[in-house]
């Protein structure tokens, strides 16, 4: 190795053998070779994680924090193996500002009611933005209408940027929490979130960050970005679905009342007085998905052994390539065309609706996503009912973007 | 996947050029279908004459499956009693479903066959009956209120 100085730049993806890790890809759909580019709705999962699943449902199963035989052991330690490997992952500075979950939209809806409970009153003010998916839309209006306090929403360019002055004079003193996304799912944007942060702060609220997009393909630093909470999708990164993470400061978690009540959230329970165990099981009541969360480790441990900052550049690259591809397409408009962008490339056509785009695209065997991607409120200030949406991951090729390009030659044929 | 079972040349046709688009004007009625998984929305208007369906047309967004049916619709119905449409209806959703015995042997489908495909595409059944909720709805909502009244 030559000492180059400052950090080294990323290696390139080996992508065909990291293509090996995931039985899934070498599958036909269609009687075509699977093209997966719905990456941004669920990753598929390398054989180290389908491994670890079985092995836990083979060799470890048994309930968590409470026999005293060899099974709950096993399956307690492995369970507190990933919490440190999500704390790991993320650089939390403690293990028990790590709480599991079933997926981001539980810990919004955590932070939602249980920070919600304690800290909002009426004529407080929670700000979100227009770009949000409606799982960091609905907590908050669920919040606003039991509390009384209200929801500010920061604007967004045609370009799909947040309008961060827009932003700035939203805030103030009577502003609690501050929840957006990290990146968007509906368009890719990578939102300047230390900025966010940091002006948040300076008017002493809190940031929750949705970062279901961002922890599959950037590397996120808790400490270094200094937000509240931050919440990620399991199975956007390689996980099983059922185990997500949501990271929150102690300072806040330890002056937060529970959740759900339940077995294994309690320190002692009478009729008279019930006490609540401590950070994490305070947030984790009753029988978690155990098997999920232990093979959840090897997802982060694949991600950490293939490196960041390389998947970031690979999808990088992808998402140049598709760019330019598609834009040469006659017709094809892309939506959201901001300057930092992740590896998310939506477009409208105008002779096809983005329904009948994604059934011509799965008669070639490419898995895209058509919709409103749970974002209807961004949609609307577009001026759009849904879009086509291509995302990618660390397995995909350009050849899977030329296999995308001609399939929408295909729909031009068939509709224009 | 025979992908032209699902675009026949009809249903294309159709959603270039879809016929009876646009608002009736009073006395009509109305009422929208919505597909809430991809955000369509089709708005159909109907007059009554009496028991007949006198006139019948349609505005929105939606995909190609759902504009051609919703056209399509406007056809098979312009004329018919309100129990006419309501057999048509049964029949059109029994064929998109793949709950329909014979469809092709079926008389009161006519043109409306060309849809069979759809049974095919479960993820697109709601597209082509979007149309057609809609129209059940209007015909049983409340006559629109003269505009400047």
């Amino acid at each position: 190795m030559t000492a180059t100085g400052g950090a080294p730049p990323a290696a390139a993806l080996d992508v065909m053998r990291l293509r090996e890790d995931f039985p899934i890809l070498a599958m036909e759909v269609r009687g075509k070779p699977l093209v997966y580019l719905d990456n941004a709705a669920t990753s598929q999962k390398p054989r180290s994680v389908i491994d670890a699943l079985s092995h836990y449902y083979e060799r470890e199963n048994g309930n968590i924090h409470r026999g005293v035989h060899y099974l709950s052991e096993r399956a307690t330690e492995q369970y507190d193996r990933t919490r440190e490997a999500a704390r790991r992952f993320f650089n939390a500075k403690h293990a028990h500002e790590i709480i599991f979950t079933r997926g981001a939209t539980e810990g919004i809806n955590l932070v939602a009611a249980s920070f919600g409970q304690a800290f909002v009153k009426a004529g407080d003010e929670i700000i979100i933005s227009t770009m949000e998916h409606h799982s960091n839309i609905v907590p908050w209006q669920l919040l606003c209408e039991r509390t009384g306090a209200v929801l500010q929403v920061i604007p967004v360019t045609d370009e799909g940027e947040l309008d961060l002055d827009g932003y700035r004079a939203l805030l103030g003193p009577r502003t609690r929490l501050v929840s957006v996304v990290h990146v968007s799912n509906a368009l890719g944007t990578i939102n300047p979130v230390a900025e966010i942060i940091a002006s948040a702060h300076a008017v002493g609220a809190a940031v929750l960050l949705d970062g279901a997009q961002a922890a599959a393909h950037t590397a996120v630093d808790v400490v270094a970005l200094d937000c509240d909470f931050f919440v990620c999708s399991g199975h956007k990164m390689l996980g099983p679905t059922g185990a997500s993470v949501l990271y929150g400061k102690e300072s806040w978690l330890e002056r937060m009342p529970p959740y759900m009540g339940g077995g294994d959230m309690i320190d002692h329970v009478s009729f008279e007085r019930t006490t609540y165990a401590g950070l994490p099981a305070r947030f984790e009541a009753g029988t978690p998905s155990i098997g999920d969360v232990v093979a959840y480790r090897a997802a982060f441990e694949y991600l950490e052994a293939v490196g960041l900052d390389a998947v970031a550049a690979h999808e990088h690259d992808l998402l140049t390539y598709a760019t330019a591809q598609l834009q040469d397409i006659p017709g094809v408009r892309l939506v959201g065309t901001a300057r930092d962008k992740a590896g998310v490339v939506s477009f409208v056509m105008d002779c096809a609706h983005p329904h009948d785009i994604g059934t011509i695209l799965d008669g070639h065997g490419i898995a895209i996503r058509t919709g409103h991607h749970c974002a209807q409120p961004l949609m609307r200030r577009l001026g759009l009912a849904a879009t086509a949406r291509a995302s990618f991951y660390l397995y995909n090729t350009r050849d899977e973007v030329d296999a995308l390009v001609r399939g929408m030659h295909h729909v031009r044929e068939v509709f224009a | 996947m025979d992908l032209g079972a699902l675009y026949q040349d009809v249903i294309l046709d159709h959603n270039r050029k879809p016929r009876n688009w646009g608002e009736l004007s009073h006395p009509a009625r109305h009422a929208e279908g919505h597909n809430p998984m991809c955000g369509d929305a089709i708005t159909v208007w109907v007059r009554m004459g009496g028991d007949v369906v006198e006139d019948i047309s349609f505005t929105g967004s939606g995909c190609a499956i759902s504009k051609a049916s919703a056209s399509m619709m406007t056809q098979a119905v312009k004329g018919k009693s309100r129990e006419e449409a309501a057999l048509v209806f049964e029949s059109f959703h029994a064929m998109v479903t793949g709950k329909h015995d014979a469809p092709a042997a079926d008389p009161t489908l006519g043109k409306l066959k060309v849809f069979s495909g759809v049974a095919r595409f479960p993820t697109r059944v709601k597209c082509a009956s979007l149309a057609w909720h809609a129209m059940r709805e209007a015909m049983a909502a409340p006559s629109d209120t003269p505009s400047g009244a």
